[in-house]
């Protein structure tokens, strides 16, 4: 079991692969168990692994948290929906086409390292401070990373397939169709999956204002009214939700590529 | 222009342009195959083989010169070309057998049509009862057959070949040699075949065609006067040998320009 760990590139037992995952949970787990239960810091700072898990059943017996998770979902998944909507087609355009990618491909290096949450107080002017500029925020934030990942597995598409296909016959349209979208398919499904992911980071900073609920919202109010435990819970539901679209992600690409897969036909 | 040839290749030049300034990949290259033949020309690495290859298959534009097939210039690409690279190019998301009839897909032939011809030609390179199976379950040999059962179900006039077994091992590429042999045997397609390797020139072609260093010419035609059927026992006849030993000789000093 213990051989090999420290050998670099080599495979270990899964037994000490699990383990090492278990150790590092559990040593946080434990520090933090010392620091608070030890009265090492105070409770105002860091509240007790106890207290926080008493505060979440309690929020979710007392059900406003339900409601929170649902319009924060919502927010996220649609801002996220238009970021792909319109990124994914332009990302594979940008892949394919020279001159899509000339076109797009230096305004959106550009401004993809202007931060998000800069862009807010632009946006309420704009838009106003209803769903549409937290959407907007979601849409900003994972627009253009999702753009240019896009762009990237397209332009991955091995020139010899492309080069093939055409003495197959293949017209343009056709060479999109029927190549390219289903080479790049895998390369785009798992762009989306990593990119949803930091839509869920962008959350907290689009209901950073104008905002009367969602996760965001309750944990700066959990903030303003000094409590950690529910600032602590809200975290940890946000970390929840981003594992869980992570893991939908994984199961619909295992369920979309089988081909991928050298065992069984 | 050649009388009755299928496939004329008329003082061909290629020039490409890149950072470090122009190379002369062609230069005057001039050559024809005859309908049914099986021409392979061979060279040393970096002479223009596959050049000359993606000019007739239309993928590159003769910087000037012309290719004929059939008595009309190719400009561009087309099906009527079937072209098996030396990397695999099976599309990894279709099965065998719609790899193989991806390309009638494309001509709007019948679903049960379609399945006729990708059988028979999965029959034709012995890969009755793959099927199904994908490209990831299949070997490095098996992937070039059915990448040529794949060209070969379009029907094309002429079938071009880039050194399709250039990554295979030398058991599996001499047992690939034979089975395209029997293939082209029994499909009369006329193919032109590149390739580096000495022998197998000569074991396919009816003629090979040796080329020059680059700019790359054709430096010597030679007929391979040997008769068809063909199997590995030819490889270590006299005639065989003699004949590896002329092409070595050209080879070689083609090589040394090439190296210096
Ligand atoms: N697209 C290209 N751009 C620039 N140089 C190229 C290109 N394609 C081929 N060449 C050059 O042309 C020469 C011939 O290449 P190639 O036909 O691939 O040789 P071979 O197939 O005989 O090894 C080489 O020197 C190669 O570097
Ligand atoms: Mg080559």
């Amino acid at each position: 079991m213990w051989k090999n760990i420290f050998t670099p590139n080599k495979e270990i037992s899964k037994t000490a692969y699990v383990g090492a995952g278990i150790v590092t949970f559990a040593s946080l787990i434990i520090a933090w168990s010392v620091l608070s239960y030890g009265g090492l810091v105070n409770p105002l700072f860091l509240p007790s692994p106890g207290q926080v898990i008493k505060t979440a059943i309690s929020m979710f017996q007392s059900g406003d948290i339900y409601r929170d998770i649902g319009i924060s979902f919502s927010r996220v998944a649609l801002g996220f929906f238009f970021a792909a909507l319109i990124g994914v087609p332009l990302g594979i355009l940008m892949g394919t086409l020279r001159i899509m990618e000339g076109a797009f491909e230096p305004i959106i290096g550009f401004i993809r390292y202007m931060p998000a949450s800069a862009f807010i107080p632009l946006f309420i002017l704009w838009i106003g401070l209803g769903e549409t500029e937290k959407m907007a925020v979601i849409f900003f934030g994972t627009f253009f990373q999702l753009t240019l990942m896009v762009m990237d597995v397209t332009k991955n598409v091995q020139h010899d397939l492309i080069e093939v296909s055409y003495t197959l016959g293949v017209n343009k349209l056709q060479l999109f169709k029927k190549v390219i979208l289903p080479a790049s398919l895998p390369g785009i499904v798992d762009t989306l999956r990593i990119t949803f992911g930091w839509a869920w980071t962008y959350l907290v900073v689009a209901e950073l204002v104008g905002a009367s609920e969602g996760l965001g919202f309750m944990i700066m109010q959990a903030s303003r009214f000094l409590k950690p435990d529910k600032i602590i819970v809200g975290i940890l539901i946000i970390g929840l939700l981003g594992l869980l679209t992570d893991l939908i992600f994984k199961a619909i690409y295992r369920a979309s590529f089988h081909w991928m897969k050298k065992e069984g036909s | 222009m050649v009388n009755g040839a299928k496939l004329v290749i008329d003082n061909v030049r290629k020039v490409f342009s890149t950072k470090n300034g122009e190379v002369i990949a062609l230069d005057q290259a001039s050559f024809s195959v005859k309908e049914g033949e099986f021409i392979t020309i061979l060279g040393p690495s970096g002479c223009g083989k596959s050049t000359i290859l993606r000019v007739v298959a239309g993928l590159e534009e003769p910087s000037s010169g012309h290719v004929y097939l059939d008595g009309k210039e190719i400009k561009g690409p087309g099906p009527d070309r079937g072209m098996v690279f030396q990397s695999y190019t099976l599309y990894p998301w279709l099965t065998v057998e719609q790899n193989i009839a991806f390309g009638l897909q494309l001509k709007g032939v019948s679903k049960k049509e379609q399945q006729e011809i990708s059988h028979h030609y999965l029959e034709l390179i012995g890969l009755k009862g793959f099927e199904k199976h994908y490209p990831i379950q299949l070997s490095g040999g098996m992937k070039q057959r059915v990448a040529i059962a794949r060209a070969l179900a379009n029907d094309p006039e002429i079938l071009l070949m880039d050194e399709p077994f250039g990554a295979l091992d030398a058991q599996t590429r001499s047992i690939m040699q034979e089975i395209l042999l029997k293939v082209w045997e029994e499909t009369k397609k006329t193919i032109l075949f590149i390739t580096h390797d000495v022998e197998e020139s000569i074991f396919l072609g009816d003629t090979v065609y040796v080329m020059t260093a680059r700019p790359g010419r054709i430096k010597k035609g030679i007929t391979v006067p040997i008769p068809r059927p063909r199997d590995y026992h030819f490889k270590s006849s006299s005639q065989f040998l003699d004949l590896k030993g002329e092409l070595l000789e050209l080879i070689r000093e083609e090589s040394i320009k090439a190296v210096r």
